[in-house]
């Protein structure tokens, strides 16, 4: 069952079963040549997750041996407890918990605004238009493919003018600029599918624009928003640039940390509780993955410049 | 609200635009000094460097993504066994940061501890696998990960594509008795054009914006070896405190996404409206 909606991909996989119709006999040369490759390629995609999860749980005693591939003879959860809270990440010795609190306070916020601003722009531009919506959307567009670097000093300069910089408001807002393309695109997307006779219906009961917001339009987007949902999440979790320039070494997120816990320490490396601490770096996006696989995937697609 | 936002876009990029314009160190100057920050860019080896990495690692990389992301959904679309596993495992990677996956393969590809360790443990004690240390082939150990990384949603793009092909078209090549192969690369590749384009805007912006992969793997090195334009960015802003070259450095960044990504763009909206109507 849940395998089921883990793996139903995108809202054209109902015409799968048409094609199930079609016989054939099932052991032939070229069904061996096809299981073959999917399984050589399922195994270039598994072997990096089985490196990191054995490597977590072996004493580096095993780890000096060299044999990255093989099973742990004496499996220990030490690395991750060591990961966890005990790990430096810079001068600091309390492991990734910070990190992993940091991320949250920063992905909530984020992810919340961005997603009602971008609600919000999406109903705006499909249905009032207000003048300059075709040039309100063009910049928008700009925005989606804009390469970080182009905005990033000048956002620097701005939020230190506002004193923000360096803080989760400051990092916060920043999430929610560079996600508002894509947040704006996927509504307005979204909205533009719904029946524009609905809205004038509104419109004639002497509906307002946020009474026709909030009562009709925000109600139907519950699909909409799940997907949004599971793009910025994962976006903003796994974001390593905009922590790293604007967090501020306080709140720097659980990405920065990892890396500063691999790539800073001296002496013998603990691979070990590096791995272990990627691995609990990349659980909230896996997590998330693995229990909403068909809605990520329609996430992917929309977000992927629909339209 | 909204017009904060492009306040946001707009206003930064004419910002830096005007600022790649100025001789500015670590604070904006208010000077004006032509060209001269560009002319110093093209003329800085590092950057030179950089550019000719991106453009091998781009290259590469979208051509690896889309060649084993079709493959992996035209042969998952076989009616195979455990498609739902096989997808999931395809994409997971996907779900991952570039941080993480590149330490991961930072450590598969370490030779003193990785698959050159391991080969030469099984016996073969002049296996050499050491590309992530060495200054020619270190770029392609980022093209590895990130490939492994990406391709997953290459697939299920192509693959949504091909499920909404239609079924008379197979019956109408059988009957004709066009190889199977023929069929997807003569008939049904130009068809799934919008999602190859869609993929293909997507790697490409991915080739742009990539840092984190190369700060995990390998930092830049061994020595500029893997230099990119974002990190160099990065570098010369909060590094070396040299806005003015770092701006004018991520004009010309943005005025190639622009040249390269609005065609593609309008191309794939073209044939979008035509397979609609």
């Amino acid at each position: 069952m849940k395998r089921d909606c883990a793996v139903a991909v995108l809202p054209a996989a109902s015409s799968s079963s048409v094609r199930a119709r079609r016989r054939k006999p099932w052991v032939t040369p070229g069904r061996l040549g096809i299981y073959a490759f999917l399984l050589t390629a399922a195994l270039f995609f598994l072997v990096p997750l089985y490196v990191m999860l054995v490597t977590s749980v072996k004493p580096m005693a095993e780890i000096r041996l060299g044999n990255i591939f093989a099973l742990p003879l004496a499996p220990t959860l030490a690395p991750w407890h060591n990961a966890w809270q005990a790990a430096c990440t810079g001068l600091e010795c309390e492991g990734i918990r910070g990190g992993f609190w940091n991320s949250v306070k920063i992905t909530v916020p984020s992810v919340l605004l961005s997603i009602a601003l971008g609600a919000v722009n999406g109903y705006a531009l499909s249905f009032w238009r207000p003048r300059g919506a075709n040039m309100l959307f063009a910049v928008l567009m700009v925005g989606a493919f804009i390469p970080g670097q182009v905005m990033l000093y000048p956002l620097v300069r701005a939020l230190a003018a506002l004193d923000l910089y360096s803080s989760v408001p400051g990092i916060v807002i920043v999430h929610v600029i560079f996600g508002m393309p894509m947040m704006t695109l996927l509504f307005r997307n979204y909205y533009a599918s719904l029946p524009q006779e609905l809205f004038k219906a509104a419109r004639i009961d002497g509906g307002g624009f946020w009474r026709i917001f909030f009562e009709l339009m925000l109600p139907m987007s519950l699909p909409v928003i799940v997907v949004a949902a599971i793009m910025q999440v994962t976006n903003i979790w796994n974001d390593f640039l905009l922590g790293l320039v604007f967090a501020g070494s306080d709140n720097l997120p659980m990405t920065v940390q990892l890396n500063n816990i691999i790539n800073t320490t001296t002496g013998e490396r603990q691979y070990n509780v590096n791995m272990a601490a990627t691995l609990l770096t990349s659980l909230v996006p896996l997590a998330l993955y693995f229990f909403s696989g068909r809605w990520f995937v329609r996430g992917i697609a929309n977000g992927a410049v629909k339209g | 609200m909204a017009l904060v936002a492009l306040g946001a876009y707009v206003l930064t990029m004419l910002w830096t635009a005007r600022v790649s314009l100025s001789s500015a160190r670590i604070f904006p100057t208010g000077d004006f000094v032509g060209l001269g920050q560009y002319e110093r860019l093209f003329r800085n080896a590092r950057w030179l460097l950089s550019l000719e990495n991106l453009a091998v690692y781009g290259v590469l990389f979208i051509a690896l993504c889309l060649v084993l992301g079709f493959l992996l959904a035209v042969f998952i679309d076989q009616q195979v066994a455990g498609e739902g596993m096989l997808r999931t495992i395809f994409l997971y990677p996907y779900a991952m940061s570039f941080v993480a996956t590149g330490l991961v393969w930072q450590w598969i590809l370490n030779p003193g501890l990785g698959i050159q360790q391991v080969a030469r443990n099984l016996g073969f004690d002049d296996f050499t696998f050491d590309w992530i240390v060495q200054q020619d082939t270190v770029l392609y150990t980022i093209v590895i990960a990130t490939v492994w990384q990406a391709s997953g949603l290459v697939m299920a793009l192509l693959l949504s594509g091909l499920r909404g092909i239609d079924e008379e078209l197979w019956k109408a090549t059988r009957i004709d008795g066009i190889p199977k192969w023929r069929v997807y690369v003569s008939i049904v590749l130009p068809m799934l054009w919008p999602s190859v384009s869609t993929a293909l805007i997507l790697l490409f912006v991915m080739v742009v914006k990539l840092f984190d992969a190369v700060v995990a793997m390998t930092q830049g090195g061994p020595g500029t070896a893997s230099e990119v334009p974002a990190k160099f960015i990065m570098d010369y802003l909060f590094g070396r405190a040299n806005v003015g070259l770092a701006s004018a450095a991520s004009i010309v960044l943005l005025l190639t996404v622009l040249a390269i990504v609005a065609p593609l763009y309008y191309a794939r909206s073209r044939a979008l409206e035509r397979s609609r109507a």
